[in-house]
């Protein structure tokens, strides 16, 4: 080993280190922003290095660096900009565009290798190592790809967020990726070449595409976790094909924290990561308004009573949902709990994993309207607040909410949810009764302490906010 | 197989392992900016695609060579900027600016 090549894998050593204590840092608020600026850090040396080695290595023509020049400033200025510039709702979108890209870059990798071999060794020579890992990247990133791009475009409402199903679709996916697999073991055990990896990456393509179609709005959550696990994994494939640690290291790190979240995720819903992927269940956003079917009487109350409500409790917490982020209501809820809190009521949130369409969405869409993550509370913490609350305010959250879910015998039976219901009274906003993803009534609505707010997310919350600053400022008539 | 495949499975077995036991520690406070925080480290994807540059030399591995590393530098800039600028809105208190 020559000093260039020790160096360069000290180095690349202690990107992997940088990476790790940088996940690591993300335990805590606190630190989690120094844990991105070490892990970027390691990304810095590592290309710094790769750097190195391209300059010393000579053998690279002039035309290919300056291509990989290019294309780099390129890929450089979009992802800056579009940092920049999305807006935090937009984030599930961009962080699937995310995957898409880092999968996309992995499968051509893998492709641009292996016609590489072509020109210059004959495919029984290549290790089987190398085809398998071929094969693994080209497959697992061209899915990813054209599923990610798919999901991007579901969440944007570019595409219809609700399952788009068709008869056979199951088999059609089966036929795909038998196709695939035959062309893949072809191709490792070294037969075949390029023209057939070429219809295992056109087999992969379509299979991404047609398997992320059926899956509904909701389930979205779990879909851009496992996109992120298929990511990483296709990553560390392509570290394999080009026998590269620095690659391995982080797509199995990435890899572990998609499937984290993906169980994390399907866990919430109660659902088998199996049954979400098969897709077809719920609605998608925003279902058209369902007469309310139900028996039981809804009690609907008035913004001055809500505000008296709230103004006198001595502990509230809020409960927001995705639909307060489709109402783009967040500025209005956070100047509301914060006119609380300086009334001296203790004012918290409780979020429920699966409150946004990406995991912890909700807890980025308030912070960036000035909630203290100090107040923003995770299922289990807030569920042990909600026997001694006085008010629950429900804005936007329905399924995640609905008592029926500890019974066992109908859609949201078994589902981990918030113990609204246990609170002394509850306050629950809604543009009306329809029913919420899972397409079942909420009993929450009809139980006596339950008192409806109905209307536009934003608008309600403005009337609150007034009535509660009449109130304060006046003092009680 | 040979030593060095060895090797890089163990790499690959064990920093899944680690990954397992530092990201299972992270709040759902911070799942998003996490996510996006992974996202920006499978970006070394850009190393892979650097070293592939030595070896390609026809107009169709340009042509490839060129999409793979606009893919990547996009994942590496956009996944660590977007996730400072979110990390950057999570405060303890709230800030002093009030409508």
């Amino acid at each position: 080993m020559s000093g260039l090549d020790t160096t360069t894998h000290l180095v690349y050593l202690l990107s992997a280190v940088c990476f790790v204590i940088g996940l690591h840092l993300m335990n805590s608020p606190a630190t989690a922003r120094r844990g991105n600026q070490v892990s970027a850090a390691g990304m810095t040396l590592a290309i710094l290095t790769t750097v190195v080695v391209l300059a010393d290595d000579k053998s690279s023509t002039a035309a290919a660096i300056a291509v990989l020049v290019l294309g780099s400033a390129v890929g450089a200025i979009a992802g800056a900009i579009t940092a920049r510039r999305i807006a935090m709702t937009a984030m599930p979108q961009l962080v699937s565009v995310l995957n898409a890209v880092g999968g996309g870059a992995a499968a051509l990798i893998a492709l641009a290798d292996a016609i590489h071999h072509d020109g210059s060794l004959p495919l029984a020579q290549v290790p089987v190592s190398t085809t398998l890992a071929t094969f693994l990247d080209l497959l697992i990133g061209g899915v990813t790809f054209s599923g990610s791009v798919v999901a991007a475009g579901k969440l944007a409402g570019r595409i219809a967020g609700r399952p788009i199903v068709f008869r056979g679709g199951h088999w059609v996916n089966l036929g795909l990726f038998l196709v695939a697999l035959a062309c893949g073991l072809t191709y490792t055990a070294r037969h075949g070449g390029v023209p057939v990896l070429v219809v295992l990456l056109l087999a992969a393509l379509a299979l991404g595409v047609l398997g992320t179609l059926p899956i509904g709005g909701a389930d979205m959550p779990v879909v851009i976790s496992l996109l992120n696990a298929c990511t990483g994994t296709a990553v560390a494939m392509a570290g394999f094909v080009l026998e590269s640690t620095p690659l391995i290291i982080a797509g199995a790190l990435v890899g572990a924290a998609g499937a984290i979240l993906t169980k994390l995720m399907a866990d919430a819903m109660n659902r088998s990561l199996l049954s979400i992927v098969a897709g077809g269940f719920g609605t998608g956003d925003g279902g058209a308004p369902v007469a309310p079917t139900g028996g039981g009487t809804v009690r609907e109350a008035s913004p001055d009573d809500a505000a008296l409500q709230l103004a006198y409790a001595s502990r509230v917490v809020i409960v927001p949902g995705y639909g307060l982020a489709a109402a783009q209501a967040q500025h209005e809820l956070v100047a509301l709990a914060q006119a609380l809190d300086e009334h001296g009521v203790d004012v918290s949130y409780g979020i429920h994993p699966v409150a946004g369409r990406m995991p912890g969405h909700m807890n980025v869409l308030l912070s960036e309207a000035n909630a203290p993550y100090t107040q923003l509370k995770d299922l289990e913490e807030i569920n042990r607040v909600f026997p001694t609350t006085d008010v629950v305010l429900v804005v936007g959250a329905n399924d995640v909410t609905n008592p029926a879910a500890r019974r066992p015998g109908n859609a949201v039976s078994g589902m981990p949810i918030l113990d609204v219901d246990l609170a002394k009274s509850v306050l629950v906003i809604k543009r009306s009764m329809a029913s919420g993803y899972a397409g079942m009534d909420n009993e929450l609505y009809t139980n006596p302490r339950t008192a409806m707010l109905f209307g536009d997310a934003k608008a309600v919350l403005a009337n609150l906010n007034s009535a509660l600053t009449a109130y304060i400022t006046v003092g009680p008539g | 197989m040979s030593p060095m495949l060895f090797a890089d499975i163990t790499v690959f077995v064990l920093s899944l392992l680690v990954g397992f036991e530092v990201i299972s520690k992270v709040p759902a406070t911070l799942h998003t900016p996490l996510m996006s925080g992974a996202n920006a480290i499978h970006g070394v994807v850009l190393v892979g695609v650097m070293l592939l540059a030595a070896t390609i030399n026809t107009p169709l591995g340009y042509v490839l060579l060129f999409i793979a590393a606009a893919f990547a530098a996009m994942n590496v800039t956009g996944g660590y900027l977007v996730t400072d600028r979110m990390l950057e809105m999570f405060k303890a208190r709230p800030r002093d600016v009030r409508k």
